[in-house]
């Protein structure tokens, strides 16, 4: 049987130098189910060291979070990567860390606050999270699907840090399971201006960054759970999967 | 002046094109946001940038640029150098950072396409 699922799946927390100190589980997780999520993503940039205090606080108030990372490409390309498993997840921060130079100023970027279950702060990041990585945008694609993840190019419709923006086009045959539409540009506008585009499945989510913009900008998919995996079914139309409306 | 031109003077090392360095170059453009030379620079300008992606030789071909000036002393990914050739768009490696090349080249009197 499946169902209609609400879902948020660009999320930044506390750990983001630009997202908002108030971004915490608990708080997070209540906003979320006041919005009527049925799933969330959080997806700080270059980093999953909070998403499992964020699982644990969802699976408490009965609310999936799936762990992910907005990545960074050297070409300076916002790349969402959505995955089931912490594992995978933390699979993909290693590589990250292993190629993000610099350390973060926290008077000009703001904060990087890491925090448990119970919106306590247990520790800062130093690292540049801020920062691009050293790897190709291709290259973080191909690893994100290695480690089972979806890949999904960040508001392309924007300017700054996006897919178009950097690159002018989407090059030939990248795999990408989804492009995600910031809420600038309606349904309507999305698909005229990106109708060369259009084999790939649209999403729009919200990419907040303080608690009041939650669920702002989600997508309702067709699952037959809230997962990762389901989701990714659903951006490829697979066994009656299927993304219903944004 | 032509690219060959601007490579003999500068010393830069070409990359790729190197049978298609006989272009006359009209000016010159400096960007690292394809959307944005997509949008600004002229048919044969020369193209200053830090991108080494594929996707700049598929920018310069399809707006005619005379060659791309990697700066800083990048390499071109190696897909891009393939493309370059394919495409027989020059690819030229400058040890200098932007400022400094575009610097040169307008000494040089290759102009910018003005005021946007």
């Amino acid at each position: 049987m499946l169902k209609r699922v609400r879902a948020d799946l660009h999320i930044h927390s506390c750990l983001s130098p630009c997202g908002d100190e108030e971004m915490r589980p608990r708080a997070l997780v209540s906003q979320a189910m006041a919005k009527g999520l049925d799933m969330i993503a959080i997806s700080d940039h270059n980093s999953a060291e909070n998403t499992a205090a964020f699982i644990s606080a969802g699976d408490e108030k009965g609310l999936k979070v799936l762990p992910g990372i907005e990545v960074t490409s050297k070409e300076e390309i916002h790349l969402l990567a959505i995955f089931d498993s912490q594992e995978d997840c933390t699979a993909l921060q290693n590589l990250i860390y292993q190629n993000l130079p610099g350390e973060n100023v926290e008077e000009v970027f703001g904060p990087q606050t890491v925090v448990n279950e119970r919106d306590e702060r247990i520790g800062v990041n130093r690292r540049m999270l801020i920062g691009a990585t050293l790897l190709p945008f291709e290259q973080i694609v191909s690893v994100v699907h290695s480690l089972q993840g979806i890949a999904i190019a960040s508001h392309i419709d924007r300017q700054a840090f996006s897919l178009l923006g950097q690159l002018g086009f989407i090059p030939e045959g990248v795999p990408l399971d989804g492009l995600e539409i910031s809420s600038r540009t309606s349904k309507q506008e999305a698909k005229t201006r990106f109708r060369s585009y259009q084999h790939y499945s649209f999403v729009w989510f919200s990419d907040a960054h303080r608690l009041e913009d939650i669920g702002t900008s989600m997508t309702q998919f067709l699952l037959k759970e809230t997962s990762s995996g389901e989701v990714k079914k659903a951006l490829h139309h697979e066994e009656g999967r299927r993304v219903l409306a944004a | 002046m032509t690219v060959f031109d601007i490579a003999k003077s500068f010393g830069l090392e070409t990359r790729a094109g190197k049978d298609h360095l006989h272009e006359e170059v009209t000016g010159g453009y400096a960007s690292d946001l394809l959307s944005d030379v997509i949008a600004h620079s002229r048919k044969g300008n020369i193209w200053v940038t830090l991108q080494t992606h594929p996707n700049i030789v598929a920018v310069a071909s399809m707006k005619e640029l005379a060659g791309i000036i990697l700066t800083a002393g990048r390499e071109p990914d190696s897909d891009t150098l393939r493309k370059a050739e394919e495409e027989g768009i020059p690819i030229l490696i400058s040890p200098l950072f932007a400022f400094e090349l575009v610097g040169k080249l307008y000494q040089m009197g290759i102009s910018g396409t003005g005021e946007c």
